[in-house]
Parts: structure tokens; C-alpha cells; sequence
């Protein structure tokens, strides 16, 4: 239910404004990696080059390829619906809909694309995802309480288990905790470490912690000057790019003493 | 070993000092006594103008003058004892809550005005017959409430789809040159004096059916131009209003763009795109010269938009006024009665669209 992702030079433009530039990397199947770098380097621009996100931007574009197991998301015929329905996405700030209640955010995915799901499948659903999501505890007497009644850190994960109800096959998350207090920090990076049994999953993070804590890979961008485009810089294991990075500005980043 | 136990010390006692915090104030009820005390040496002074030169008494005179005796008052006194920064907030309040009641005068004096003189030929005959072969007293207004609410409906039905769609064209999908003329010409179309409406479709009816014509729908359609500019203006600020993190949580969740906008963004606006709708109506079912010439007006029943003219409210307190017969008052006692149901007609719609707006208002906290 996961898939290899593979990015051959991609460069992201913004109208005339080149974002990102010449990133190619492998993302492995059922591993977490953590996108760093300074704000502005355009590692959330590229993470919604991954599920085609950032042409609702207007005057945002893509040069290069990105392969989801092999199909190109760029080719001319591909709907960038179907592929957000294989590609999900969590977002910096919880987003839940507030016009609807937990049970119906939690359907918001099958629901919006206007699918029958009998009640019982629906119920079934609605379970699974927020249990996965480390909710249902939590929320399970207060199905019908509107979604923006929950805490942040209950929204993010609402948010999650959103996300995996359509059961895409990579889940991308853009800074998810960085709106949140230590605890719901701490049961969102501990969800990541058991949704990676399922699925790939791609993190955006201005906390180095968390990047050394959840992933297995992690992608190092940077940025010359305002201005310039974002770079990857390096992207190693984990281990390797917080121990023994072989670029010196991955060394300065990681290690406090930047700029 | 001994321990000597020292007894604690004792705290010198508690003397006042001064909290540098504080600062004078007046005291609670200060500033209404004030206000009483002005408004007696008004009076005061007018009741001796009055007495000297045998005069009425001067009521306008004593409220002016002792408002502002109390702005003047209230503001030396507080620089006094409370300092100048508090003297420009209690200056100021007066202000604006002196042109708050300013503008609470002719509003509150119009329902008073239209309630008494409407009441008295508001009963059960004024809605359940019209003017048919009535001269004189008696008579009602059936036909023009019947034919306000037929065309105003109609306008409505036409001119909702119409403006919602382009509000959603603009703030969805609108980009370059022709949502910028659009919004402009909407713009335009907003300052339209509503006589010129009146006179298109006057017109726009007398290229298919001859000059002369004069029929609801061609009323409806005069509406329908004043009302559209509104309903996308007010549609349009609420959809913008909608976070586009809303709009992105659907897209990543694999919803096409036109079931987003259905299914999130115009639920998350319902509220204040009902609120603005019914402005809308509100502003075009009191219109009165533009169905006067599209529409005309007639002294009977028709329910039939397509045939024949048709009265409305505004053009029955028109028309009643205008052409006063005998007795004068008959006349005038109806004008007041439509005019009175004019008001409540669109006080009904303002309390239905708050009553919509409460409950569809995105559901917020526990």
C-alpha cells in the first residue's frame, strides 16, 4: 500500500520566479524522511510538487519528472485529482472543515467525491482511520461534536486520520507540529513511526529533534540569497546527515552554527 | 544545648502607601447627573425665554443646548479630576454616542409615523380585496402585495443563480482581464439609478411586443438588474472570506475543484451569502419608479406575470397618494396601511435571513 517516489531534476517556478532547482532524490517505500533546511529554501514547495498541490497556486509550475512507482505525475494526460487521491496531505495549521462534525471530517474524503458508503462501512471507517490516527479514545463519545470543538493538537490528528481515511499511498506532511504544544507533538511523531508500517511518508520540519527522532532519510535544502533558487543540498540517511554529513552546510545546519 | 528561639519579627504596620498605579476617576454615576444637570439648565434657560416673550416652550432647543453643555461639562470636569487622556476618551464617547442617537431620530420617528397612520386601515379588508370598483373608502391592497411578492420573487429566482454564479466565476476561477472587467462593470451596475432599469426593461419589452407593453415580468426583469450587482458584490466578500486552507484540505484529500466549492466553500459562506441575498430583496422590493414604468400599476387582482399590468406595494402608495379622490383621507389612510406593510415585509425578511444565518453558521467551540 506504499510507493517509491523518484524525482529526476525537478525545478519549481513560480511565473518567472525559479523556487527550487535540479532536485533529484528516491524516497523508499514505507520509510519516514525529513525534509530540513532554512525558511524560504523551498522544501514545502517541493513537497506539493509531490502530489501536484502547488498549482493551486496561480502561475506555479514544474520542469522535470516525479514518479510515483514508476508513472510519471507530470505526464500531459495525468489528473492531478487522482493523483492527490493516491498522495496525501497533512498541513501546517489543522484544517478541519467547520461545517462539519469529527465523523463527517473524517468521511470528508469520501463524502466530497460524492461516494455511497453504507452506514456501517461508513462507522467501520470512521473507526479505523481515527484509531489509526490515535484519536478514537479521545473523540469517540463526541462524534457529532463539530470538528473545531478539539484541541490543536486533536485537530492535527483529526486532520491525520482525514488523510488516511481515503487510503492514499504516501502521506505528505508539511511542519505538522509546529503549531503544537510537546505532548501532541509527541503522540503525532509516535503516530508517524507506526503509520510508516503502511505508508511512505514525507515530513517537512524546522525541528532537527524531530527530524533525527521520526525518519530514515533526510533531505537537506538550502538557499544562496533571497532571491535564488532552493537547492537540495544533501540527502543521506538520518544517521549519517546528523553524525556525518560530508557537505560543510549541512554540518553548520545541523549542528547550531548556521549563518 | 539550648536554642534560643527568636521571635519572628514584627512587620511594621501596614501604612498607606500610595499605589502609584492609581489615578482620579469620577465617580460611578457622575457623568449620567451631569447629563441630567445640563439638560436642567437647558431647560432652565428656555423655560424663562419662554416665560419672558409668552412663547412655547423650546423642547429642540433644550436637548441641543444640554448635550452640549454636557459634552463641554463632562470633558472639564474629567480633565480636572481624571487628566487629559481620560477627558478625550469621555469627549469622544459623548461624541459618538450623541451622533448615534442623531441618527437614531429619524428612524425611530419613521416607525412611529408609519405605524400610527398605518394602523388605521390596517385591518382584514386592506388584504383581502384589491381596489377593484372601489372610489372612496374601503378597498384593499391584495393586488399589490400579491404582485410585489410575485415579482420580487421572480426577480429573486432570476437573479440569485445568476449572481451567485458570477461571484463564484470571479473568486474561483476569475483571473486576468475578464474578471477585472467584470467586477468593474458590476461596479457600474451597482450606481445604476433605478429608473434607468425601469426604463430598459421597458424597453427590452417593447422591441418584442410593441411600445405601451407593461407586464410583472418585465417588472421583474427591471428588478432583476438592480439586484443582481448586489447579490454578486456580497456573495463575492463572503467567498473571499473562506480560508484557501479550507480549499487546499479538499483538494489534498482527492476532491475535484467544482465539488470543493459545492461541498466546503459555499457551506463554510451559506451564512453571509443568505444575509447579502437577502439585502439584496430587501433593497429592490421597496423600488418603486422602475416598476412604475415596466410594470405599470392596475386597480385589480392579476396573478399572471405575462399578462396584462401589475401592481406592487410602492406603486399602490404611489399611486394612492398621487391621485387622491374623495374623501382625501380614505386614500392617504391606505397609502400609510402598504407602506406599513412594506416595512414589515422586509423586516420579516431580515428576521428570516438572521434566523438562516444563525443556522448555518460554521458550528464554533464546544
Amino acid at each position: 500500500m506504499s510507493k517509491r517516489i523518484e524525482v529526476r531534476d525537478l525545478n519549481v517556478y513560480y511565473s518567472k520566479f525559479l523556487a527550487v532547482e535540479g532536485v533529484s532524490l528516491e524516497i523508499e517505500p514505507r520509510s519516514v524522511t525529513a525534509f530540513i533546511g532554512p525558511s524560504g529554501c523551498g522544501k514545502s514547495t517541493f513537497l506539493r510538487t509531490l502530489n501536484r498541490m502547488h498549482e493551486v497556486i496561480p502561475g506555479a509550475r514544474v520542469e522535470g519528472e516525479v514518479l510515483i512507482d514508476g508513472n510519471n505525475l507530470y505526464d500531459a494526460d495525468v489528473d492531478p485529482v487522482l493523483v492527490r487521491r493516491q498522495v496525501g496531505m497533512v498541513f501546517q495549521r489543522p484544517n478541519p472543515f467547520p461545517t462539519m462534525s469529527i465523523k463527517e471530517n473524517v468521511l470528508a474524503g469520501v463524502k466530497l467525491n460524492n461516494k455511497r458508503i453504507s452506514k456501517s462501512d461508513a462507522d467501520a471507517l470512521v473507526e479505523k482511520s481515527l484509531q489509526g490516527a490515535n484519536l478514537w479514545n479521545e473523540v469517540k463519545d463526541r462524534l457529532d461534536r463539530p470538528g473545531s470543538s478539539l484541541s490543536g493538537g486533536q485537530q492535527q490528528r483529526l486532520c491525520i486520520a482525514r488523510a488516511i481515511a481515503v487510503s492514499p499511498e504516501v502521506i505528505l506532511m508539511d511542519e505538522p507540529c509546529s503549531a503544537l504544544d510537546p505532548i501532541s507533538t509527541l503522540a503525532i511523531e509516535d503516530l508517524i513511526e507506526e503509520l510508516k508500517q503502511d505508508y511512505t511518508i514525507v515530513i517537512v520540519t524546522h525541528n532537527m529533534q524531530q527530524a533525527s527522532r521520526v525518519s530514515d532519510r533526510t533531505a537537506f535544502f538550502n538557499i544562496a540569497g533571497t532571491g535564488k533558487p532552493g537547492k537540495l543540498i544533501e540527502y543521506d540517511d538520518t544517521t549519517t546527515i546528523f553524525s556525518n554529513p560530508s557537505v560543510k552546510a549541512t554540518e553548520d545546519y545541523v549542528s547550531g552554527r548556521f549563518g | 544545648m539550648t536554642t534560643t528561639l527568636t521571635p519572628p519579627e514584627l512587620r511594621p504596620a501596614a501604612s498607606p502607601i500610595a499605589n502609584s498605579l492609581t489615578a482620579g476617576k469620577l465617580p460611578q454615576g457622575a457623568p449620567w447627573m451631569m447629563l441630567g444637570a445640563s439638560l436642567l439648565v437647558a431647560a432652565g434657560v428656555f423655560g424663562v425665554v419662554a416665560a419672558g416673550n409668552g412663547s412655547e416652550f423650546n423642547w429642540v432647543g433644550t436637548l441641543v443646548v444640554g448635550a452640549i453643555l454636557y459634552i463641554v461639562a463632562i470633558w472639564l470636569f474629567s480633565r480636572i479630576v481624571e487628566g487629559s487622556r481620560r477627558a478625550t476618551d469621555r469627549f469622544v464617547t459623548a461624541l459618538v454616542t450623541g451622533a448615534f442617537v442623531l441618527a437614531m431620530i429619524p428612524l425611530v420617528s419613521l416607525a412611529i409615523t408609519v405605524v400610527t397612520f398605518g394602523l388605521a386601515r390596517f385591518d382584514a379588508e386592506f388584504f383581502t380585496s384589491s381596489m377593484r370598483n372601489v372610489t372612496g373608502e374601503g378597498g384593499g391592497a391584495l393586488h399589490a402585495i400579491v404582485g410585489t411578492l410575485l415579482m420580487t420573487g421572480t426577480a429573486a429566482l432570476i437573479s440569485i443563480p445568476i449572481g451567485l454564479m458570477t461571484s463564484i466565476y470571479l473568486v474561483e476561477y476569475g483571473r486576468g482581464r475578464l474578471a477585472q472587467g467584470i467586477t468593474f462593470l458590476v461596479d457600474v451596475m451597482t450606481g445604476i439609478p433605478s429608473i434607468v432599469a425601469g426604463l430598459f426593461a421597458y424597453a427590452l419589452f417593447a422591441i418584442f411586443w410593441g411600445p405601451g407593453t407593461r407586464t410583472g415580468i418585465a417588472g421583474a426583469v427591471a428588478l432583476t438588474v438592480l439586484m443582481i450587482p448586489v447579490v454578486v458584490r456580497s456573495s463575492e466578500e463572503m467567498l473571499k472570506l473562506v480560508p484557501n486552507e479550507l480549499r487546499e484540505a479538499a483538494y489534498a484529500l482527492g476532491v475535484p475543484k467544482w465539488l470543493t466549492i459545492v461541498k466546503v466553500v459555499l457551506p463554510t459562506a451559506i451564512a453571509g451569502i443568505t444575509t447579502g441575498i437577502m439585502l439584496a430583496i430587501a433593497r429592490v422590493i421597496g423600488e418603486t419608479a422602475p416598476l412604475l414604468i415596466a410594470a405599470g400599476f392596475t386597480q385589480s387582482m392579476n396573478y399572471n406575470l405575462f399578462e396584462g399590468r401589475m401592481s406592487s406595494l410602492p406603486v399602490f402608495v404611489y399611486t394612492q397618494y398621487a391621485n387622491q379622490g374623495n374623501p382625501p383621507e380614505a386614500y392617504l389612510d391606505r397609502a400609510w396601511a402598504a407602506a406599513l406593510t412594506l416595512i414589515l415585509i422586509v423586516m420579516a425578511l431580515n428576521l428570516i435571513a438572521r434566523l438562516v444565518a444563525r443556522f448555518f453558521a460554521p458550528k464554533l467551540g464546544r
